[in-house]
């Protein structure tokens, strides 16, 4: 490794990305889009009773701008410095880029994405039309980003295939709805109700955990087809027991639940709200904030927790049981308990979210959890690179952004014959996707792995050598 | 001479083992001796390996009794116990035929898993960790110590960062080692550990065998093919054929055992006598031939030095190689 780098360095380094380079570049990108911008969109004539004036629209600009340096930097890091497919070169410039890169993903991306997730609501306010459905769409990519952080403890750190996810997001959201409709006001009365999201969702998500260990002890002995199946038949299960145990959860009718408040005060038109206490207009937009505050919240507490974990003997312990089961029962590690904490920590983000799920929308039915739901998350973790977190944020992204995308596509009918609509086509289009990505990027958008402790200098693992688990 | 019976590290009594119709370990007994090395030789198929996941808890054994005893006094029956609390109580440690590293970690990770249970504890469970205690932070420096420790000393300090799979054989040979050493053995089982290293590697492998013997005073149990390693360093030898002992003792003794060279060159009916009295396992160190492991059948090597009378250099009647499933 001494050696080689002095024969090919000299043709390699001006390719290599570095994170200086990259960021001049971003920057300079961001100055030329802004100058041309500018006068192009952020200043527009309108010709109205016989005067020209100019409506000013500097967020459109500034919006833009974020988009065009977004994709440069997406070209960056994922198209541009591809590296070359065979020959030596290849694991040399591999090896030069991976240290630029996994530095770019830790000391830029992640609290570039942190700040942009945290002003999220105030950008919104420049496109005062839509803000209400953005804030929505959102806090339901959200909802995808923790439920794929959850399901990545299991899937892409303890390497076990769970496709079953969606019961724990159901065990969560049922909790909610049972204790906030039936037993609160049972044990409490209702003046509890207010509260009863800040009060379950703990509850829940242990309730979620528990299940996580119960499914978790028949699987422990299987591995790979064996372990999805069953896994993906609890899922089902749990979901025809919601559907079928009528006297318990209403069955298919599903179960009307109080919305999520400000801290015990509602979000309505009428005294004693959010907005009558704090003495402001009413307005939805308000509610929809405060939901994606929230989210955000609980996604952050997953992503640190987990990856906290990750660092602890017991992730290391995970990603262990990932590449060699044997090898882990030879250094005294218990693989069972390992198994059960996995299945029990991704259940209980999942039943956090499930808990947040019926807060929002005020209702829950079997119909919430079937199937396709876990495929769903199964495919952002996927797809995000197994065991990468800011991957699953891009991959959430691309997935239920896309399927929003399509209901945008208006323009789309005039090449779809007539009576069908482009949001039919979304799942053909995600299927699409799908394979192309297969295709070029097999092991996800991010393919390194980050090591967990380091000596002298950190250096990201190339894809290539992690295991995928054994099911 | 017989030092290992006096005050064993480990007993193994009476050890028989059947798959099905077939009896790979048949009535095994030997003793390992504290601060030895105790190698275990045969022919391929001769049930070593079998041996091996006996005392390591991944086979649980048809008959016998294998004993761990701890200087302290403390003992364990070892064919009592899951395979994990065999590492974590009785302190047994193994390497693997094919190399078994987590191979997506790095060296310093695959050491610190090694770890695991001392590290869970001083986490709390995992409870301290996640709140960052102290006490864990101390815990955790120390492992790392201790990684560094083992890393100097199998001579891979400068890649503790690189992923484990990106490592040469022979460096993943030494890593295994190191890691096995990093869970607090007494005993450490090292399955063909020579396998696939050039003369200096094991030459190498020798010195870091014998250090691990007399400054970590350990007990070693050794499969080797290598018979350079095999006669160079082990104090104690005990030879299998077809999963029955045929010869145990000193690598003197061993060198001049007929029943060793038997089984070793195999010898025709007619022969018998010819061939034990002429060729010795010591003249096949002596002209470098090992039998090599992952021979698929049992071949003889061709003897060069012309010996006297002709030898039974055909190979014997070939049995069946007793195959053994991993554990799936």
């Amino acid at each position: 490794m001494s050696v080689a780098p002095k024969n090919n360095s000299s043709s390699d380094d001006s390719k290599a990305l570095t994170t200086s380079a990259l960021t001049k570049d971003l920057i300079s990108t961001a100055i030329i889009t802004l100058l041309v911008l500018i006068p192009i969109v952020a200043m527009k004539t309108v010709i109205g009773q016989g005067i020209i004036s100019i409506v000013y629209r500097f967020g459109m600009a500034f919006a833009l701008t974020g988009i065009v340096v977004g994709t440069r930097l997406f070209l960056h890091l994922f198209v541009w410095h591809k590296a070359p497919s065979a020959g030596s070169k290849s694991t040399l410039t591999s090896g030069l880029k991976s240290v630029s890169f996994s530095e770019t993903i830790t000391k830029y991306i992640a609290p570039g994405l942190l700040i942009f997730a945290l002003l999220f609501p105030v950008f919104t306010f420049f496109h005062p039309i839509w803000d209400k459905r953005v804030m929505d769409l959102a806090v339901y990519i959200l909802i995808y980003i923790m439920l794929g952080w959850g399901l990545n403890v299991v899937v892409g750190l303890a390497g076990l295939l769970d496709l079953g996810y969606v019961a724990f997001y159901a065990v969560g959201a049922y909790a909610y709805a049972l204790l906030s409709t039936v037993y609160f006001p049972q044990w409490f009365g209702t003046g509890i109700l207010p509260w009863a999201f800040y009060i379950t969702l703990p509850v829940a998500g242990l309730l979620a955990a528990t299940w996580g260990v119960v499914l978790g002890f028949p699987v422990l002995r299987l591995r790979g087809d064996y372990l999805a199946i069953v896994t993906l038949a609890f899922g089902e299960m749990i979901r025809l027991v919601l559907v079928n145990w009528f006297s318990f959860t209403n069955g298919p009718q599903g179960i009307s639940v109080p919305k999520i408040t400000f801290f015990g005060l509602p979000f309505k038109d009428a005294p004693g709200s959010f907005s009558d206490f704090f003495g402001i207009q009413f307005n939805r937009i308000h509610f929809y904030i405060f939901l994606y505050y929230v989210i955000l919240t609980l996604a952050l507490i997953t992503y640190f927790v987990t990856k906290r974990l990750r660092r602890l003997p017991i992730g290391r312990a995970w990603e262990a049981l990932r590449e060699d089961e044997i090898a882990c029962r030879s250094l005294g590690i218990n693989t069972t308990t390992t198994k059960l904490t996995a299945f029990a920590i991704g259940a209980m983000f999942g039943g956090f979210a499930g808990s947040f799920f019926a807060a929002r929308q005020g209702f829950v039915s079997p119909e919430s959890f079937v199937y396709i739901e876990s495929a769903l998350i199964l495919a952002i973790v996927v797809l995000g690179g197994l065991g990468s977190q800011i991957g699953i944020v891009f991959s959430a992204i691309a997935i239920m952004g896309s399927f929003e995308l399509f209901r945008e596509m208006d323009f789309m009918k005039v090449v779809l014959p007539s009576g069908t609509e482009p949001i039919q086509f979304r799942m053909l289009a995600v299927g699409l996707a799908m394979v192309l990505m297969m295709r070029f990027r097999p092991r996800g958008f991010v393919t390194k792995r980050e090591p967990t402790v380091f000596l002298k200098e950190k250096k990201s693992v190339s894809g290539d050598l992690v295991a995928e688990g054994h099911g | 001479m017989m030092n290992w019976t006096k005050d064993p590290e480990l007993q193994v009594q009476h050890l028989t083992m059947r798959f099905g119709g077939l009896t790979a370990i048949g009535d095994l007994s030997f003793d390992a001796g504290r601060k030895q090395i105790t190698a275990l030789i045969g022919p391929n198929g001769a049930g070593k390996t079998t041996v091996f996941n006996c005392i390591t808890g991944f086979y649980k054994p048809t008959e016998g009794m294998i004993k761990l005893r701890h200087p302290d006094g403390k003992e364990f029956l070892l064919e009592r116990m899951d395979d994990f609390i065999i590492t974590q109580k009785a302190k047994v440690a193994r390497t693997f035929q094919n190399i078994r590293l987590f191979s997506g970690m790095t060296l310093l990770e695959n050491l610190m898993v090694a770890q695991h249970n001392t590290l869970m504890r001083a986490s709390g469970f995992t409870i301290g960790g996640i709140f960052g205690s102290g006490h864990f932070k101390r815990a955790e420096n120390e492992a790392i110590e201790k990684c560094k420790y083992w890393l100097n000393k199998v001579n891979l300090t400068e890649r503790a960062d690189d992923a484990a799979g990106d490592l040469p054989y022979g460096a993943q040979r030494r890593l295994e080692i190191a890691r096995a050493m990093c869970t607090n053995p007494r005993l450490l089982c090292l399955d063909e550990p020579a396998a696939g290293l050039n003369p200096r590697e094991s030459d190498e492998l020798n010195k870091l065998l014998l250090s691990i013997r007399d400054d970590h005073n350990m007990a070693i149990l050794l499969i080797e093919h290598d018979m350079s390693v095999v006669m160079g360093i082990s104090d104690h030898i005990v030879v299998l054929d077809y999963g029955r002992k045929i010869a145990d003792g000193t690598p003197n003794e061993i060198k001049n055992d007929p029943a060793v060279i038997r089984a070793y060159l195999g010898v025709e009916e007619d022969e018998n006598e010819v061939a034990v009295g002429s060729v010795k396992v010591a003249d096949l160190v002596n002209e470098g031939l090992a039998v090599h492991a992952n021979v698929p059948t049992r071949t003889v090597p061709k003897v060069s030095a012309s010996p006297k009378k002709p030898v039974a250099t055909k190979t014997v009647v070939k049995k069946p190689a007793a195959k053994k499933g991993g554990r799936k």
